[in-house]
């Protein structure tokens, strides 16, 4: 377990094809490095790789990314001893990947126009690789292919962070939630639900599938999360799938060490899974809240990933917390249909009485065509979120914000909220 | 000088008897017609005016009987459309409708809730009106139009008209109206807006606040009781939110938030070969269940139990797409399979979700 983290932020002004390597021209810095060698090197990897193209994408280009699986930060991990690590990272640059789909629940990132505002990935310099695999592979094998090789691009270009001598930025994270001056101070636990289903709902945590039996619920520390201890391996809806960058830069565990020792006292995190069956979802539900006991937590922030089936696993943990004494407040999206007018969730219970919305994900938006497409367009209508008549003669997009990643993710990165009305 | 030039706002205003306070000539005259009309104000619209500062002016009051408008509520509401519009060509437009307040009489709030939907919606003038919470015209009509909180009785009228008219002068100006400042009751439609914070500092902000508000407030889902067992030889049918669909999903149903069902044949049918059926379902790995779509809809094994003369299957099922479907269109799409199944004499429902 990790209990001290220094993050080392470099961020760039441009990123470029060239040489491989960071150029500073006067007050601009530059990452460039060579599509062709990066391809060749993939490849060289990872036989089952067809073909790949990369692309840079900006902020406010006209640019429509389609069909996005993962979005990974580029950076370089060095441990420090078995408790201390340090992280090189470009803060601005992320790798992303896209290629075909494989289960209607790839995502759309717009770089400029109305659907900008509704993905964290619209203010970032984008790595994009298309990615095509060779004949025959099963869309589990696909989709191992799509998320190794953007793992590996993200440590490839995460290396050259740390040829940059002075980083701007550095952040030291500590975790010591046992000491007495924090006495006085609400004991917080953050109990964080990943989905773990098979079937292309998975999450990778310390390397081994979430859904693992006689793994998760289990305790981590907020610098392990920071660190990476977890990888997406998701194919849910766009909007509220955790990208793997999510999971590097979680919104909650930020906050909640930004407010460790003035408001509250974050004693730690529990990783909890989102299993099928009823039996599974209620012994997860129970070690969880064990869990969270023993940590001796007054208060908890849950979130959740995904919808539909993953609330029931909400519901049980807030009611176990709420009937324990312990004060919860859960961060979730909502299905209220593209009126609004429908319910919410699939499950409630009446001691959920603190939800946090992170907006509607039916609502409908009109996204304008733009100049450039990356990705395989011919599948843009099969998004989720997305209907048969969605494309339309002038080339934008009627669709529900379920399409765009990150647009409701549950880690509450955005501002976006639901109200009645 | 004293001369006013600012134009006012002209409105119709719907009453009952007891508050139009009619004579007993206008009421027996009223037991004969669907409603009786009036120019100018009638008691309650002359303290309308009065509150409102002189903006409104109220140019027809219209008066109805609780119990005839309210067995009568299209008819009535179709009626006062055609005199309205009449009216309107005849002299100036209209800007608003007003319709009661009607505290807790449940007939009178049915009546005013359908004619201000009415006037909205064909006329596409604005309308409010104003009940009590458990009036039963609140849940019929507050998703369409706005209606004002009344207390139970009269005894709140001051403070409620004073609602209805400032609720009435915005609506009119096209300004912005919310549920909570405005004083009616939500439409009970969730809308997305951008918060000051995000989710994350907003959760943390709520966990330590002493009395938080919670920003989706738990919703109550309908319990239905199991039906009593069925005994001898019964007619069952498949019904399906796990997408099965002949291959190539002839009726387009959607991957996701699915906007329809499909009714497909099974006569003739022993088993589902993966060259005839397929899934539309978005939501879950596909393999499995397009490799042997019985694995989903189990038509194969319902086969055999009719084989061996335990059931009769339906000759027809029944299918849709259940990831990220409103319950809003699923409440719908079982209704409407449910009338069909009832129609075709079905006793019993496997329904299989995924």
């Amino acid at each position: 377990m990790l209990t001290g983290l220094k993050m080392q932020n470099v961020y760039v002004d441009d990123v470029r094809f060239g040489k491989t390597g960071i150029c500073c021209s006067g007050a601009e810095k530059i990452l460039s490095f060579d599509p062709k060698s990066l391809i060749k090197s993939l490849k060289q990897d990872e036989p089952r790789i067809a073909d790949v193209r990369v692309e840079i994408a900006r902020p406010g280009e006209s640019t429509r990314i389609i069909c996005v699986k993962d979005v990974i930060s580029p950076r370089l991990r060095i441990k420090q001893g078995s408790s201390v690590a340090r992280v090189r990272a470009f803060k601005n640059i992320v790798v992303v990947t896209c290629g075909k789909i494989v289960a209607y629940q790839e995502g759309i990132i717009d770089m400029s126009g109305p659907g900008a505002d509704y993905t964290p990935f619209s203010k970032t310099i984008n790595i994009v690789l298309d990615i095509e695999v060779v004949d025959g592979l099963t869309r589990h094998e696909h989709e191992e292919v799509m998320r190794s090789a953007g793992l590996r691009v993200a440590v490839m270009l995460g290396e050259i962070s740390s040829w940059v001598e002075r980083p701007d930025e550095e952040k030291n994270y500590v975790f010591a939630p046992h000491s007495s001056k924090l006495g006085h101070l609400p004991r917080v636990v953050y109990l964080y639900m990943l989905l773990s289903q098979g079937l292309l709902h998975d999450n990778y945590v310390f390397c081994r599938n979430a859904r693992e039996k006689d793994f998760l619920p289990l305790i981590v520390s907020p610098p392990d999360v920071l660190y990476g201890a977890i990888v997406s391996g998701n194919c849910v809806s766009a909007c509220d799938k955790t990208v793997t960058w999510l999971h590097q830069n979680n919104p909650v565990v930020l906050e909640l060490l930004k407010r460790h020792g003035k408001d509250l006292n974050f004693v730690g995190v529990v990783l909890t899974n989102e299993l099928t069956d009823l039996a599974g979802k209620k012994a997860s539900a129970q070690k969880a809240i064990e869990l969270v006991k023993k940590l001796g937590a007054e208060r908890v922030v849950i979130t959740e990933e995904g919808f539909g089936n993953p609330e029931a696993d909400l519901m049980m943990l807030i009611r176990g917390l709420e009937q324990a004494g312990i004060k919860t407040v859960a961060i979730t999206d909502e299905y209220a249909g593209s009126d609004g007018a429908s319910q919410s969730l699939a499950d409630t219970t009446p001691e959920a009485k603190m939800i946090i919305s992170v907006g509607n994900a039916n609502e409908l938006i009109v996204l304008p065509p733009m100049e450039k497409i990356i990705g395989p367009i011919q599948d843009l209508t099969k998004l989720a979120g997305a209907y048969p008549q969605s494309l339309r003669e002038d080339g934008s997009l009627e669709i529900e914000l379920q399409g765009i990643i990150g647009a409701t993710n549950q880690l509450g990165w955005s501002k976006l909220t639901c109200k009645e009305v | 000088m004293g001369i006013k030039t600012e134009k006012k706002i002209r409105v119709v205003h719907y009453l009952n008897p007891t508050f139009a306070n009619l004579t007993n000539e206008e009421k027996e005259k009223l037991a004969t017609m669907a409603f009786l009309c009036f120019e100018g104000a009638r008691r309650l619209g002359k303290e309308i005016e009065k509150i409102s500062d002189g903006k409104i002016e109220i140019v027809k009051t219209i008066v109805g009987e609780d119990n005839h408008v309210a067995e009568r509520l299209e008819d009535t509401a179709e009626d006062l459309i055609f005199y309205l519009q009449t009216y309107a060509y005849a002299s100036s437009a209209i800007d608003l409708f007003i319709a009661g307040p009607a505290f807790n009489a449940g007939r009178y709030g049915m009546a005013c809730g359908a004619l201000c939907k009415a006037v909205q919606e064909k006329l596409g003038e604005p309308s409010v009106t104003a009940m009590y919470k458990e009036n039963p015209g609140v849940d019929q009509y507050k998703k369409d139009i706005c209606i004002v909180r009344a207390s139970q009785t009269a005894v709140g009228m001051k403070d409620v008209l004073g609602k209805i008219v400032s609720l009435g002068l915005k609506l009119v100006g096209g300004e912005e109206v919310c549920p909570e400042k405005d004083g009616y009751f939500p439409h009970g439609f969730r809308k997305n807006y951008f918060a000051n914070k995000t989710g994350a500092e907003r959760a943390i902000d709520a966990l330590l606040a002493e009395m938080p508000k919670t920003e989706y407030p738990m919703p109550e889902f309908d319990r239905v009781s199991p039906a009593p067992p069925i005994s001898g030889k019964v007619k069952i049918a498949l019904v399906t939110s796990g997408g099965i669909v002949p291959i190539g999903n002839p009726d387009r149903i959607e991957a996701s938030s699915a906007q329809k069902f499909g009714e497909y044949s099974l006569s003739g049918i022993q088993t589902l070969l993966p060259t005839a059926y397929q899934t539309a379902h978005g939501g879950y790995d596909a393999t499995y269940a397009n490799a042997d779509p019985n694995r989903v809809l189990p038509v194969d094994v319902l086969r055999d139990l009719e084989r061996e003369g335990i059931i009769e299957l339906h000759e027809k099922y029944y299918a849709t797409v259940g990831n990220g479907t409103s319950v809003g269109n699923s409440k719908k799409f079982g209704q409407e399979i449910a009338r069909r199944l009832v129609a075709d004499g079905v006793q019993a429902v496997i329904l299989t979700s995924t």
